[in-house]
């Protein structure tokens, strides 16, 4: 017979689940279970009101066949290339802050204060700013340049360059302040030794900074991503139909049109899946290509 | 050195040019709010209204109830922010300092969930929550907030396991300490700058939460205030009024730049860490 373990450990054990319960209950009743009825309900038809159909593997049969799917898919995917842009940005920021300046550390809340505010707030900010008849991005590249602006989110080919626009506005504080934290960590020997070697300002950043901030880049990439399938509210607010020819909806917008404006329950689910598989295969991959190109000290 | 010195300089100004343009929106926006709905499409546009008014603040703010929508988000913000935090620091501390079977894989399946999609969950938590008659009330918002968070646990257990000694741990037991007392007296206090700056993250997640509300609210006077300016949108873009819809956002955006300020610290530190560790 196994030897009972002395009864204050039991105690102690006793308290550390009481201690974790909450979190594990949670994780059940609104992850696990869900989960699970959410499979059953991406093999059904069903529209709240009658009772559900169980039709196999039919929703996910239309789902590949389904161009609105595809073309919200190429959009939010289009819509990713937001996250090179800001990495780009924010790395330039970030080694800029990274001096002995007078008032950085304002200048770093001005950079940080879009990512703390609402985006529905700034949503209809942006959609002010860009009115294509009187909205001040149009009117100022009219009188500085004499550029007529176009209709930023009332054109198809238009709205999603709108949408990195604000995107990279809102975002780019937050990377820069990640990048700030992965500079301060380098340390300066490897810029003296590049100094005496007489490396120019170039090649110090191709060379030290870039390579040195991989874990950082990595992070960034990966978040980035998750984030970018998973982006709603701006679509919501700014293309409330999706955008003109459907150019702005993401694969989340259609989801929610599919479950809460026509309530295909099933369908909505099915795609939900869809968009989860693909989450999960491309964050499994770029973390076993990270191994190629991470490093971690 | 002189040349540093003109780098600096150079430096400084670029910023400083990148900074007006960072805030260009926000103080056009301003500018907009306070402009008289006639003057709103002058061409070319100006930057200071004249006349400035406060008018579109006083319509937009009786025209809606912008106030229930306040108290609404500020309520779950309150149940979320004591209960859930609370929770989740003290899952916090079981992972980083006590061993106990199966710590590792209740852990790791708690740090799974990390990886499901919003988009997967929502729809069967709406059918779930539309089943016991819960829509259109707050409760879908609040109740999963109160069993903790596992990102915010996540940073919690990393801060304690390198904040809070074994040997303090172990003395307090010794001292006869019961479990309770010693999380409470000893693990807390460590843990407080950590739980500060998850309660200043918590507080702008929830406040600028919008997913979530948008589907389970849908009378007015339940809906946050997100969802009340995004419902604003329909009623005053279709006539242009412009002013009174940014005057409603600006008031949307106070109290998360007020905290923000206040917790600028904890904000930008954790955000930076949280990134790291990740």
């Amino acid at each position: 017979m196994k030897k009972r373990k002395p009864s204050y450990i039991r105690k102690e054990y006793a308290w550390a689940y009481l201690f974790v319960a909450a979190p594990v209950l949670g994780f059940l009743i609104f992850g696990v279970a869900p989960l699970i009825y959410s499979v059953w309900l991406s093999f059904t038809s069903w529209d709240l009101v009658t009772p559900p159909k169980y039709i196999g593997l039919e929703n996910y049969v239309e789902v590949f066949h389904d161009e609105k799917f595809y073309k919200s898919l190429y959009n939010t995917v289009f819509m990713m290339l937001g996250i090179p842009i800001g990495m780009i940005v924010a790395l330039l920021l970030a080694i800029m802050m990274n001096r002995p300046i007078k008032g950085i550390s304002f200048l770093r809340t001005i950079y940080y204060l879009p990512v703390i505010s609402p985006i529905i707030a700034v949503s209809l900010l942006w959609q002010w700013i860009l009115n294509q008849d009187y909205g001040l991005l149009n009117q100022t590249m009219w009188s500085w340049f004499g550029i007529q602006g176009p209709n930023w989110l009332g054109n198809a080919s238009w709205i999603k360059p709108s949408m990195i626009l604000i995107g990279v506005w809102g975002g780019v504080g937050g990377t820069m302040v990640l990048y700030l934290a992965g500079l301060q960590s380098i340390s300066t020997t490897y810029y003296e030794a590049a100094e005496v070697d007489g490396a120019s300002a170039f090649q110090k950043l191709r060379l030290i900074t870039i390579p040195l901030l991989t874990n950082i880049h990595f992070f960034v990439i990966v978040m980035g991503v998750i984030g970018a399938f998973q982006s709603f509210s701006q679509i919501y607010v700014l293309a409330g139909d999706g955008g003109p020819q459907y150019s702005a909806a993401t694969v989340v917008f259609y989801i929610f049109e599919n479950a809460f404006k026509y309530f295909n329950m099933g369908y909505a689910s099915a795609i939900a899946w869809v968009l989860g598989l693909i989450i999960f295969i491309v964050t499994l991959l770029q973390f076993r290509l990270s191994k190629k190109w991470v490093y971690n000290d | 050195m002189q040349q540093k010195r003109l780098t600096n300089l150079w430096v400084a100004l670029i910023l400083c040019v990148g900074s007006i343009l960072m805030l260009a929106p926000f103080v056009w926006t301003i500018s907009t709010s306070l402009k008289d709905q006639r003057n709103v499409f002058e061409i070319p546009p100006k930057w200071i209204p004249d006349p400035a008014t406060f008018k579109n603040y006083i319509t937009a703010w009786n025209d809606s109830p912008l106030l229930s929508g306040f108290m609404n988000s500020m309520i779950i913000v309150v149940f979320v922010l004591v209960i859930g935090l609370f929770v989740s620091t003290m899952a916090a501390y079981a992972f980083a300092k006590i061993e106990f079977p199966f710590k590792d894989a209740i852990f790791l399946s708690l740090l799974g969930t990390m990886m499901i999609p919003f988009s997967v969950v929502m729809i069967p938590q709406f059918i779930g929550f539309s089943h016991i008659n819960w829509t259109d009330t707050l409760l879908p918002l609040i109740v999963p907030g109160l069993f903790g968070n596992i990102v915010v646990i996540f940073f919690l257990r990393q801060y304690l396991a390198g904040g809070l000694p074994n040997e303090l741990v172990e003395a307090a037991k010794l001292d006869g300490s019961s479990f309770f007392r010693t999380f409470w007296t000893i693990a807390l206090p460590v843990a407080k700058p950590a739980v500060a700056a998850q309660a200043a993250l918590t507080f702008m997640h929830i406040w600028n939460d919008f997913m979530g509300p948008l589907i389970y609210l849908s009378s007015p006077q339940k809906q946050t205030i997100q969802v009340l300016i995004a419902s604003m949108q329909s009623q005053y873009m279709g006539s242009s009024n412009y002013p009174v819809i940014l005057a409603a956002s600006i008031i949307s955006m106070i109290p998360v730049i007020l905290v923000f300020f206040f917790c600028q610290r904890y904000f930008i530190e954790s955000m930076a860490i949280s990134g790291l560790k990740g």
